[in-house]
């Protein structure tokens, strides 16, 4: 990298329509978004706000029809070409027929990694989200908290600095949610990992990141954008200092604005 | 236990009842023969020895079921394996071109579905064919392939293991089309995230997710490859084979004989889809299946 380190994710004046048989829908316009090395930033906002359309482009899973985007400095088509991220989406995804094991091997496999590569990289993120002894476990055997956390053990596997999630936790209860939302804060501290995570819980959005982006629908667009106050260390009552209540009442008004409850 | 009360029972009540349906129609159905040989002997027996009597006639227009039970044991159990009379040989017979026939079809089948998954202008253009092919009645089909092949010079085996390609090709190609576009759209983009070839979506996620539909279509494949040797032997003159022993059966009004090798094929028909169920549940253990 050089001196001054370009932005993992840089977007201008992005914008994606999708053309139905309803006519266009405009799922994102005009977002203007930098993401710097090392923070974890939420995007939160009712569906519709085109905060996963934003990610899948990040992803290289949609194109943008207007403006532009780069991903470490590179077209997202080139950054996922050099598995530049690893993608949590919102199920589980794992393959049925795979063990924990081989789910976690599966882009270890793709990329074409040494058997033994692949054993210490599986061992080492399983060891991570704490599934340690479930290798052989079918995923069926595993609830689905287990199941997610298997799912980000695989994205993890893959080793790229950039972690995206797509509401990651939202079908969990809150007991298991809380549980991995600390579990996810200790490992991007030690891996310093850059996140991007979409959610609809504000909680979970303060919680969590360094800055929050809330978006509005009809078209998706960034309303407001929120820099965290809180300490890089964060237990769980944290949630009840005035300082947290704080962000997510700023939150709240920020997607309140951005959103028309008349119908 | 369980299975016994849930499987057992309920299959041999309708049996029974399927029994005894037959016989009332066996008896019925050769009742009118019996009474033309009773009168043209001017005897005029009572109602239960007429009963037995219909039930007995060396060539019944209905056998009862016991005539044909006792017309499969024979030519099951007690005769020579190599007799020719033997339902077990002409078993083998059709078996041995049905295993080879619906071979191919599973090949082929599973060849076309996966042209039909990755060229756009296959799937367009086979697709209507296939589909017509099967609308076209096996009977009329069957004579023109034997006649085609032996002109060729190709007769035996191949003729009738063919025509059993023709009709199971056809629930494969379905299935493993269908199977084979089976991933959810989440594992698809998983693929697409590790940035994985075409060949490795195909290997490591479309062929595992098409396994279940293979086997349910094979199922049905393999019975229908029965059918198609069957009728692949009427258009020979076979001198073999299940098929063979009903053309043979219907030339001399054997109709005993024809019960039993129907009731052969169909144990033949039954244990094949039995086979391939086993299979399909071991192989879905082997991949992690739940256990139902």
């Amino acid at each position: 990298m050089t001196g001054t380190s370009p932005a993992v994710v840089s977007a201008s004046k992005l914008g994606l329509t999708f053309q139905t048989s309803d006519g266009p829908v405009q799922a994102l316009s005009n977002v203007d978004l930098t993401i710097g090395k090392g923070e974890f930033v939420s995007f939160i906002g009712p569906s519709g706000c085109g905060k996963t359309t934003l990610l899948r482009v990040i992803a290289d899973l949609e194109k943008p029809t207007s403006g532009t985007i780069s991903v470490n400095g590179m077209t997202p088509e080139q950054a996922r070409q050099c598995r530049a991220y690893g993608y949590v989406f919102q199920a589980a995804a794992l393959y049925p027929w795979r063990t924990i094991e081989r789910n976690v091997a599966l882009p270890l496999e793709i990329m074409g990694l040494s058997k033994a590569e692949q054993a210490a990289r599986i061992k080492r993120t399983l060891d991570l989200v704490n599934l340690g002894g479930f290798e052989q476990k079918y995923p069926w055997q595993l609830s689905g908290g287990m199941q997610q956390r298997a799912s980000i053990a695989r994205a993890l596997a893959f080793d790229a600095d950039l972690l995206l999630m797509d509401e990651p936790f939202g079908a969990l209860d809150e007991i298991v949610r809380d549980h991995l939302n600390q579990q996810l804060l200790e490992l991007w501290e030690r891996t310093n990992k850059t996140i991007c995570f979409v959610t609809h819980s504000i909680p979970e959005a303060v919680y969590l990141s360094t800055r929050i982006i809330v978006m509005s629908p009809r078209p998706g667009r960034v309303s407001d954008v929120i820099e965290s106050t809180l300490p890089k260390q964060r237990p769980l009552d944290i949630r009840e200092t005035p300082e947290f209540l704080a962000i997510a009442a700023r939150v709240r008004d920020g997607l309140r604005a951005g959103h028309s409850y008349e119908d | 236990m369980d299975s016994f009360r849930d499987k057992i029972v309920p299959v041999t009540s309708i049996l029974l009842g399927v029994v005894v349906v037959w016989y009332v129609f066996a008896v019925v159905l050769n009742a009118p023969f019996q009474r033309d040989l009773d009168r043209r002997a001017n005897q005029t027996p009572g109602v239960v020895e007429f009963i037995g009597k219909t039930m007995s006639q060396p060539k019944p227009t209905l056998p009862a079921p016991h005539q044909v039970a006792v017309n499969f044991f024979e030519n099951t159990f007690l005769r020579k394996v190599t007799s020719n009379r033997s339902l077990v040989y002409n078993a083998w017979v059709t078996l041995s071109s049905t295993l080879l026939g619906f071979a191919f079809g599973t090949a082929l089948g599973i060849v076309i579905a996966v042209g039909i998954v990755h060229v756009a202008t296959l799937d367009r253009s086979l697709m209507p064919w296939i589909i017509a092919s099967q609308t076209i009645p096996i009977l009329a089909v069957a004579p023109m392939i034997i006649v085609v092949l032996a002109a060729i010079g190709v007769t035996g085996l191949i003729p009738k293991a063919l025509i059993s390609t023709y009709l199971s090709f056809f629930p494969v190609a379905v299935g493993m089309v269908k199977g084979l576009r089976s991933p959810e759209i989440t594992h698809l983009d998983l693929m697409h995230t590790y940035n994985a070839s075409p060949s490795q979506t195909f290997w490591k996620l479309r062929v595992p997710a098409s396994v279940p539909f293979l086997f349910t279509s094979m199922k049905v494949a393999v019975a229908a490859s029965l059918v198609g040797a069957i009728v692949g032997e009427l258009p020979t003159g076979a001198v073999a084979g299940i098929g063979a022993k009903l053309l043979a059966g219907a030339y001399y009004s054997q109709t005993i004989d024809i019960w039993s090798a129907l009731v052969a094929g169909s144990v033949v028909a039954a244990l094949l889809v039995m086979v391939v169920g086993i299979a399909g549940r071991i192989v879905d253990r082997a991949m992690g299946g739940r256990p139902a």
